[in-house]
């Protein structure tokens, strides 16, 4: 049985439908990639997860139980932690106490806590009394990854983890990746930048207009099967 | 193929000839009925009026003020100041209350404009109280414990000779009528004028500016400028009400005439449970009020107290009042204000 | 030397101002609402303190201690359940149900108090005072001044030095966000008020043995409140300790000159605050 798994996910905004029953599994231990281009969802449907958007609770299921109707910090303190489409950090908090926010109100056990973040990414150490916001981008989306990372967290979701950064930058932080597998976290990553996505997942889901176009691993997935399931068939 | 923008509805047909009945039995009222109940028609009228004008600085200008008593109370004490100091006659002088209301509003605006939201409407609370306390110190209208209307000023105010010969009425009696008429006259020139403001291109943009300044901004509506001229206008509307309420009562002090309670707690219970941003809203509301306040007010505090708790139920369960709760179930509307397209469907160009 | 006095005077008057208005600054620092219920929060917390002081006989500092935890729960419970339902972007709701409720509160006073004004006890130490040089100076008002450099102080370390403090600047900054970190923001939006309240329990104290009180003055306490914030700059504890002091001076001169000037030259050095520096004194940057 698949760690988490959504069934037949649709979601709203008012009036507009962004999500049209979306099933998606990850495994334990399992990256997984989910491709699509600009409103296909993504984000929604990593909102859903993380419980920021309300579902049925059958929609999500997590270790085996349905937490679809479970609100975001109830999820969160389950394992599922999320590094958040645009970083999102508190700009009235230093570098370090926006990684300190992220165990709010819990002890966790595991690898990660102020140390392991710093040896992650040692410019966050550098610079760990600096407001959060003061930091470059490719910095700040550090900051990001290490607040979700401090609570141990069994899933991670990364949310365009490489939006607006320099490609070099991009290199840095998938760097980390096999890092936080080792460390034990099952992944989901959003990406635009579909090379990358390829290289670090063991599955991939494409998206568009809010379904899952198209599924498969890495290495059985044509460029024309992505390049269709992207923009439709008839581009 | 061709287009008629319309804001009638059939509903707002049947209601203007509904209407027209009603204003004829409105002025026609003093012929039948008892001193009584021209009194509680004052009442309510004047009452109506301040609440359409909070309505559209709250309800259309977004404009939440705490501070309207500043203006009931300058209006109606600068029309005691030239009846008294002046010797001028109380009816005209309405029109002075007005204005002086008015030029109040300008620094109230310069100072309270430079403050957002809730502090917008704390902040005219503050000046309504420098306000009341300048009144005070003026000593020749009394300082703090205020003053009458001089006798003959009341006696021989416009008017009341010709209403008493009419009507066979005393005196007092035929001032009651004349100050029932003006608010009469002052209550639908109120409701006209701003349903009239609303239906306007600046009336729509309100609800822009109101919604979202940034985004009002951005398609062209001066939202600085529209909040002036909501502002403005209320300030000269209420002081106009404040004059005449007072010409009516003819008695003044500081604490009365700028009392918070009086003047901008009732109205504000009046509008919410009646209906923010609707026109029927107050009209609605000021009746429920004057139930309630005729059932309750031998109780004091529990009245009182039962507002406040029904505008927090109100506000939560029902944030458009019970205005909003008649139309929603009818689809009634008796002063539409949105615009509704008829003759063909629009298709959006593109997507 | 009288008017070094009339200074000293209106610093430690500031103090009492600066208490009433520390806990508008927290709630609307961390939630941007305004509770215009502020002022009759304190009165009544005022009343909860008399009605201790006379059922159990407490002294007024004890009966204090055990209002605060009872005071904490109204202000928990009234965020929990009634303003957090009108925490949206709309400002009409939270202004409306807060002022519906100052109305309800101030004649709920008056039906449970009457209108007569109270006072809570005082003893031998609360009237004395204390000779500096040759001025004299009240014990009781340099008591209050020194709970409202404590107040601040103590919220300042609440804010900038526990988990607590971290998670309210966290979900001032974005609620969502914040319950992405396992954060409450409903229980955190409840905690403030609740602390808002002890705070209000504490000026409540000052309040009832300094002067009298009675159901109808809440709103000026608002006012009070609203001016020292606002001059200020909203969110700046220290700037509301500060507005407090500039209207506690303003008022005394405004008194030595004419005693029925006290509150207007009040209002007239927040309007002159405001003219020449519309966002207060020390305005927070990201506002
Ligand atoms: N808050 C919102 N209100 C209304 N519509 C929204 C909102 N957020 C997203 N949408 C709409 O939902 C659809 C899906 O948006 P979503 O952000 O999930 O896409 P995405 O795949 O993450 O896109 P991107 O790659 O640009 O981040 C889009 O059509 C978008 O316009
Ligand atoms: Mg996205």
């Amino acid at each position: 049985m698949a760690l988490l798994q959504t069934q037949g996910l649709v979601a709203h905004y008012g009036d507009f439908q962004a999500l049209f029953g979306v099933d998606i599994a990850l495994n334990e231990a399992e990256t997984v990639a989910i491709i699509g281009a600009n409103g296909a969802g993504k984000t929604t449907l990593m909102r859903s997860i993380a419980g920021v958007l309300r579902n049925a609770a059958q929609a999500v299921t997590y270790d085996g139980t349905p937490i679809g109707a479970h609100p975001a910090d109830e999820i969160m303190a389950q394992g599922v932690a999320m590094v958040p489409e645009g970083r999102k950090l508190f700009p009235s908090l230093s570098v370090e106490e926006n990684l300190l926010i992220g165990t709010y109100g819990r002890k966790v056990e595991g690898h990660w806590n102020l140390n392991t973040v710093y040896d992650l990414f040692p410019i966050l150490g550098e610079r760990r009394h600096n407001p959060g916001t003061a930091l470059s981008g490719g910095q700040q989306q550090m900051v990001a990854i290490g607040r979700a990372l401090m609570s141990n967290p069994r899933v991670l979701l990364c949310d365009e983890i490489s939006l607006g950064l320099a490609p070099v930058v991009i290199k840095d932080i998938y760097k980390a990746i096999p890092q936080i597998k080792a460390a034990g976290a099952s992944m989901i990553v959003v990406e635009q930048d579909i090379a990358q996505a390829m290289a670090v997942a063991d599955r991939v889901y494409c998206m568009m207009e809010g379904r899952v176009t198209l599924s498969g691993t890495p290495d059985t997935l044509s460029r024309d099967d992505i390049h269709n399931a992207y923009f439709g068939a008839s581009h | 193929m061709s287009y008629t923008v319309t804001t009638q509805t059939s509903a707002s047909r049947v209601a203007a000839i509904a209407g027209a009945i009603g204003i004829v039995v409105l002025i026609a009222l003093p012929f039948f009925a008892g001193r009584g109940t021209i009194q509680d028609m004052f009442f309510i009228l004047t009452m109506l009026v301040l609440a359409q004008f909070w309505n559209l600085l709250a309800g259309y200008g977004g404009l939440v003020s705490i501070g309207q008593q500043a203006f009931v109370g300058m209006g109606a004490y600068a029309m005691f100041g030239v009846v008294i100091l002046m010797g001028f006659d109380p009816v005209p002088s309405i029109l002075l209350g007005g204005v002086a209301a008015l030029i109040v509003a300008v620094p109230t605006a310069f100072f309270a404009f430079r403050l957002n939201g809730a502090y917008f409407a704390i902040g005219t609370w503050v000046i309504a109280e420098v306000v009341r306390l300048l009144v005070a110190q003026w000593k020749t209208l009394g300082g703090g414990t205020g003053t009458s209307l001089p006798r003959d000023a009341t006696r021989d105010m416009w008017f009341v000779e010709l209403i008493q010969d009419m009507l066979g009425v005393r005196s007092a009696a035929a001032r009651d009528i004349l100050a029932y008429w003006l608010a009469l006259i002052l209550a639908l020139a109120t409701i006209g004028g701003i349903y009239w403001l609303l239906r306007t291109r600046r009336g729509l943009a309100l609800a822009a500016v109101r919604d979202n300044t940034e985004a009002a901004k951005s398609v062209g509506v001066d939202a600085g400028r529209m909040k002036w001229i909501v502002f403005l206008t209320s300030a000269f509307g209420t002081g106009l009400a404040g004059a005449l309420i007072y010409m009516q009562k003819a008695r003044i002090s500081p604490d009365a005439a700028f009392s918070v309670t009086d003047w901008t707690a009732y109205v504000i219970f009046i509008v919410v449970i009646g209906g923010i941003g609707t026109i029927e809203g107050p009209i609605l509301g000021v009746l429920v009020f004057f139930a309630l306040q005729s059932l309750l007010a031998d109780f004091g505090s529990w009245y009182l107290m039962t507002l406040g708790v029904l505008a927090i139920v109100i506000m939560l369960v029902a944030p458009r009042g019970l205005w909003g709760l008649v139309s929603e179930r009818t689809g009634l509307h008796l002063f539409p204000i949105r615009r509704t397209l008829s003759g063909g469907k629009l298709t959006s160009s593109e997507d | 030397m009288i008017w070094v006095d009339t200074l000293l005077q209106g610093i430690l008057l500031g103090g009492l101002y600066a208490l009433f208005a520390s806990g508008l600054s927290l709630v609307f620092g961390i939630m941007r609402l305004v509770n215009l219920a502020h002022g009759d929060l304190i009165v009544m917390a005022a009343y909860l303190i008399l009605v201790l002081v006379t059922l159990l006989g407490l002294s007024p500092f004890v009966a204090v201690l055990t209002a605060m935890p009872v005071m904490f729960g109204i202000g928990w419970g009234l965020q929990k359940f009634l303003l957090n339902r009108t925490l949206e972007d709309d400002i009409l709701p939270p202004l409306l149900v807060t002022f519906g409720l100052s109305i309800a509160l101030q004649n709920a006073l008056l039906e449970g108090f009457s209108a007569d004004s109270q006072r809570l006890p005082t003893n031998a130490l609360t009237t004395a005072s204390v000779d500096v040089g040759p001025i004299a100076l009240g014990v009781m008002p340099l008591l209050t001044f020194a709970s409202a450099v404590l107040v601040i102080v103590g919220l300042n370390q609440l804010f900038y030095r526990t988990e607590l403090g971290r998670a309210f600047r966290a979900t001032s900054d974005d609620a969502t966000t914040a319950s992405l970190m396992g954060i409450k923001p409903a229980n955190i939006f409840a905690t403030a008020t609740g602390i808002a309240l002890v705070i209000v329990t504490i000026a409540a104290l000052y309040l009832g043995l300094r002067a009298n009180f009675d159901p109808n003055i809440g709103p000026a306490r608002l006012i009070y409140a609203f001016e020292a914030v606002i001059i200020g700059g909203l969110g700046s504890l220290w700037g509301t300790l500060l507005g407090g002091i500039i209207i506690g001076v303003a008022q005394t001169v405004g008194a030595a000159i004419n005693p029925e000037w006290q509150i207007l030259a009040g209002h007239v050095a927040f309007l002159i605050v405001l003219l020449v520096r519309p966002r207060g004194l020390f305005p927070r940057a990201n506002d």
